[in-house]
C-alpha cells in the first residue's frame, strides 16, 4: 500500500541530496533517479549503435575503406556491426528510453503519488539492465568477437559456430537479451501496479494522462509477448552448449520454430515502443496547441485494440521463410487490419491540432514530425504487409527504409520530443530554444535524405544482407550506388548534429536559465510539482478535480485548467 | 499492512486510496500473466515439433510414464487444496493455519522428489537432454517446473515463517497463493500435452 509523506525532514535541502554520492546516483530508489540512469545508459548505448551505423554505411558507400575512428571493415566485422547496431537500437536504447526512463519519471508525477509501489524491485530492475548492457559490450571483446547473425538471431547462424563464426559470442548475446528482459518485466510490473493502485484521490480511469496508459499499455504488451522469446531464448542457449535439438532439422527440430518464438514477441515490440512515443506526442501537442485531446477514449479504445491485434500479425516477417500461402493470407489481413486503428491515432492527432493555437516550440516541432515521418513508415508497411508484394520487397532496402522509417520516429524523435518537453521539470531549467531547433532541423531533414534514397534502391532491387556491392555488377549500378553514397553522407550530416544537443543538454543541465514550476502551462500533474522535484515529489500529495486537457475552456481566465486546481 | 521504509521521507500517514487487489498481489498477478506465456510458449513449441513428427515418440526412445505420473499430479493438486485450506483457516485463526500449510509444504516436496526419481528414472533408458527432440523438451519443460515448484515451496516456507512470528499479512499470504495456484495449476496442462 502506498504511503504519503507528508512532511520532510528539511524543506530546503531534502536531506536525501546528502546520501552520499555512490548511493544518490547508483544505489537511488527514487523513480526520478532510476529515470535518469535508465536514460544516461541507454542515451551512451545510442553513441555505441550510432558508431557502429557511422562504420557499416561508411563500408556499404565506399567499399574497402579505411573508415577513420575504425579502420576497414571486414566481412565479419560488418555482420558484427549490423548485428549489434539493431540489437542495441532496440533493446538498448529505444526500451530502456522511452518504457523505462519515461515511465519511470512520468508515471508517479502524472498521477500523482511519491514514488513507485515496489521502489526496491524498481532499483534492482535497472541494475539488472545494466547487467545485460554490459554482457552485450563484453561479447565484443571475445575470442571470435561478438554476434553476427543479425538481431533477429535466426538459427542455424546463432546456433552453429561454424556458421556464424562466433562460439562464444552469439551465446553472450542471447543472455544479454534475456537478463534484459528480466530487467523489463520488473519494471513493468512497477508500472501497471503502481498505475492502477496509487493514483492520487479524485483521478478517475478517465483522467489519467494519456501516455501513463500507453505506457501501462505497453507494459502489458510487453509482458504478453516476451514469455514464448524467453521459452524461445533458453532453448536456442541450450542448442548453442548443450547439444540439445530444438532447432536442429536433422534431429527432428525445426529452425522455423525460433521465428514464430521470435516474431510472437517482436511484432508487439514494436508497438510496445511505439506507444510510449505515442503517448509522448499526445501530451505535447495538446500542450502546444492550447485544445483539449481529441476523442479521449477512442484513442485509449484504439491503443488496447491496437494491443490485441498486434499479437495476431507476427508472420507477416517470415512470408519468405516458407509458411504455408493460406497461413500467409491470414496474416496479411490482419496486418492490414492493424493499420487501422494506428491510423487513427494519427488521424485523432491532426484533428486536436485542427484549430488551435499552435506555438513552435522545439518539443512541438519534434511531435510535429513524429506524426509526419510516422505516416511515411505507417503507409510503406502496407505494401510489406501484402504478402505478393512482401516476397519481392523482403529482402531489399525498401524493408529497411520502412522499419526506420517506424523505428526512427519513435525511438529518436519521441525521444527527442520528450526530453525537451520534460527537460525544465527533469533539471530545473529550461533549454535553449535556438539550439533546439538548430539540432531539430538538422536531425529531421537529414534523416529523411538517408532512407528516402534507401526506398528507392530498395524498389530497384538492392539486397540488403550484401556486405561489398562491387561484387555484385548488376547491383553497382552507378545511379544506385550514388543514392547510396548520398544516404551514407547524410548519415554523416545527421551525426554531425548531435553534439548539439549533447550541449544543449549538459549546458543548460548546468547553466541554463531557472525553469518555473510550469513553464509550458500545462494541466497535467507533475507541473504541479517543483522543478526539479525532490524525494517523494509533493509536500503534501495533489488531489484531482479534472481530466488532463481541459485547455481554452470557455469563459476561463487562464487557457489552462490544471488537474490539482480546485476551480 | 506493507509499508516500505524511506530514510529520507517519514511516513506518517496511509495514502488516501484503498487499492481493490493489494500490490503485491497484483504484481504477482501480472508476473503469473507472463508465466503463463513463457510456458504457453514452451508447449505449443512442443506441439509443433510433435505434429511435425513421423513417429512419435522418436525411434529408439521411452514413452512417458504417463499413468505413473498421475499419481504425482494428484499430489500437486492436493497441495494446491491445502493451501485453499490454510487460507480459509487463516481467516478465521491464524494459528490454525500452520499445519494446512506444513501438509501443503510436504506434498509439493514429495511431487518434487517422485518427479526426480521418474528423471533418473528415464535417464536410463535412454532419454537424455540431447538425446532428442522428446528428451530437449522434457527435461527443459519439466525442469523449468521443477524450479518453479521449489521457488514455490521458498515463499511458502517464507510465509509459514512469518505466521509463525506473527508477522504473515494478509496480502503477503495472498501474494504466495497466487503463485502456488499457478505452479498447481500448470502442471495438469503440462503432464497433458507432454505425457501423452
Amino acid at each position: 500500500m502506498a504511503t504519503a509523506p507528508v512532511h520532510h525532514e528539511t524543506h530546503d535541502d531534502h536531506g536525501h541530496a546528502r546520501a552520499g554520492f555512490i548511493r544518490h546516483y547508483f544505489f537511488s530508489t527514487d523513480h526520478k533517479m532510476i529515470a535518469m540512469q535508465y536514460m544516461f545508459t541507454g542515451m551512451a548505448m545510442a553513441l555505441i549503435g550510432g558508431f557502429f551505423a557511422y562504420a557499416f554505411r561508411m563500408q556499404l558507400a565506399f567499399p574497402g575503406m579505411d573508415v577513420p575512428g575504425f579502420g576497414v571493415v571486414s566481412a565479419n566485422e560488418y555482420n558484427h556491426l549490423i548485428t549489434n547496431h539493431g540489437a542495441i537500437m532496440i533493446f538498448w536504447v529505444a526500451m530502456p528510453v522511452l518504457i523505462a526512463a519515461f515511465g519511470n519519471y512520468l508515471i508517479p508525477l502524472m498521477i500523482g503519488c511519491d514514488d513507485m509501489v515496489f521502489p526496491k524491485l524498481n532499483r534492482l530492475s535497472y541494475q539488472i539492465f545494466l547487467l545485460s548492457a554490459l554482457i552485450l559490450i563484453a561479447s565484443f571483446f571475445v575470442p571470435g568477437g561478438g554476434f553476427a547473425g543479425a538481431w533477429t538471431m535466426y538459427p542455424p547462424l546463432s546456433t552453429k559456430p561454424e556458421f556464424g563464426l562466433t562460439p562464444l559470442g552469439a551465446t553472450l548475446f542471447v543472455v544479454a537479451v534475456g537478463v534484459e528482459f528480466v530487467a523489463f518485466l520488473l519494471g513493468g510490473i512497477n508500472f501497471v501496479t503502481t498505475a492502477m493502485n496509487s493514483r492520487a484521490p479524485g483521478m478517475r480511469m478517465y483522467d489519467i494522462p494519456m501516455v501513463v496508459w500507453m505506457i501501462v499499455i505497453a507494459s502489458i504488451l510487453f509482458m504478453g509477448s516476451v514469455g514464448p522469446l524467453v521459452a524461445g531464448a533458453v532453448m536456442l542457449i541450450f542448442d548453442q552448449n548443450f547439444g540439445t535439438a530444438f532447432f536442429d532439422p536433422t534431429r527432428g527440430g525445426d529452425p522455423v520454430l525460433w521465428q514464430h518464438l521470435f516474431w510472437f514477441f517482436g511484432h508487439p515490440e514494436v508497438y510496445v515502443v511505439l506507444l510510449p512515443a505515442v503517448g509522448i506526442v499526445a501530451e505535447i501537442i495538446t500542450v502546444f496547441s492550447r485544445k483539449k485531446l481529441f476523442a479521449y477514449r477512442t484513442v485509449l479504445y484504439t491503443a488496447f485494440g491496437t494491443g490485441v491485434l498486434s499479437f495476431m500479425v507476427w508472420a507477416h516477417h517470415q512470408f519468405i521463410a516458407g509458411i504455408d500461402p493460406r497461413m500467409a493470407n491470414i496474416f496479411t489481413i490482419t496486418t492490414l487490419l492493424i493499420s487501422i486503428p494506428v491510423a487513427e491515432m494519427l488521424f485523432v492527432y491532426i484533428a486536436t491540432l485542427f484549430g488551435g493555437s499552435i506555438t513552435f516550440t522545439t518539443p512541438m516541432l519534434w511531435a510535429l514530425s513524429f506524426i509526419a515521418t510516422f505516416l511515411i513508415g505507417g503507409v510503406t508497411g502496407i505494401f510489406l504487409g501484402a504478402s505478393g508484394a512482401d516476397i519481392y520487397l523482403h529482402d531489399t532496402y525498401f524493408v529497411l527504409a520502412h522499419f526506420h522509417y517506424t523505428f526512427f520516429p519513435i525511438a529518436i524523435i519521441g525521444t527527442f520530443a520528450g526530453i525537451t518537453f520534460w527537460f525544465p521539470k527533469m533539471f530545473g531549467r529550461m533549454m535553449n530554444e535556438r539550439l533546439g531547433k538548430i539540432h531539430f532541423w538538422g536531425t529531421v531533414i537529414a534523416f529523411n535524405c538517408i532512407f528516402i534514397p534507401l526506398f528507392v534502391v530498395g524498389v530497384a532491387g538492392e539486397h540488403r544482407r550484401i556486405y561489398d556491392f562491387t561484387n555484385f555488377p548488376e547491383l553497382a549500378r552507378p545511379a544506385l550506388r550514388n543514392l547510396d553514397e548520398f544516404a551514407t553522407i547524410s548519415l554523416l550530416v545527421m551525426l554531425a548534429f548531435q553534439p548539439i544537443f549533447l550541449f544543449n543538454l549538459f549546458y543548460s543541465m548546468f547553466r541554463g536559465p531557472k525553469a518555473p514550476k510550469n513553464p509550458w502551462n500545462s494541466n497535467t500533474l507533475e507541473w504541479s510539482a517543483d522543478s526539479p522535484p525532490p524525494h517523494g515529489n509533493w509536500p503534501e500529495l495533489p488531489r484531482v478535480y479534472r481530466g488532463p486537457y481541459e485547455y481554452s475552456v470557455p469563459g476561463r481566465e487562464q487557457d489552462y485548467w490544471p488537474q490539482n486546481a480546485p476551480n | 499492512m506493507a509499508t516500505y521504509r524511506s530514510p529520507h521521507i517519514q511516513v506518517v500517514a496511509e495514502a488516501p486510496r484503498t487499492p481493490l487487489v493489494p500490490n503485491g498481489v497484483m504484481g504477482m498477478l501480472i508476473f503469473v500473466f507472463t508465466e503463463l506465456m513463457l510456458f504457453g510458449g514452451f508447449l505449443s513449441a512442443f506441439i509443433i515439433i510433435r505434429s511435425g513428427a513421423v513417429v512419435w515418440p522418436p525411434p529408439g526412445q521411452p514413452a512417458l510414464p504417463f499413468e505413473q505420473t498421475a499419481f504425482n499430479t494428484a499430489l500437486l493438486l492436493l497441495s494446491g487444496v491445502m493451501l485453499f485450506v490454510t487460507r480459509r483457516r487463516f481467516d478465521r485463526d491464524r494459528a490454525s493455519a500452520r499445519t494446512p500449510m506444513w501438509i501443503a509444504m510436504g506434498l509439493a516436496a514429495a511431487f518434487v522428489v517422485l518427479q526426480g526419481r521418474e528423471w533418473v528414472a528415464l535417464l536410463s533408458q535412454g532419454l537424455t537432454l540431447t538425446s532428442s527432440s522428446l528428451g530437449s523438451f522434457f527435461f527443459m519443460v519439466i525442469g523449468l517446473h521443477a524450479i518453479h515448484v521449489m521457488v514455490a515451496l521458498g515463499l511458502l516456507a517464507r510465509s509459514h515463517w512469518r505466521l509463525r512470528r506473527g508477522w504473515l499479512a494478509s496480502s503477503q499470504l495472498g501474494t504466495t497463493e497466487v503463485f502456488w495456484y499457478f505452479v498447481v495449476g500448470v502442471w495438469p496442462v503440462v503432464w497433458l500435452v507432454m505425457y501423452q
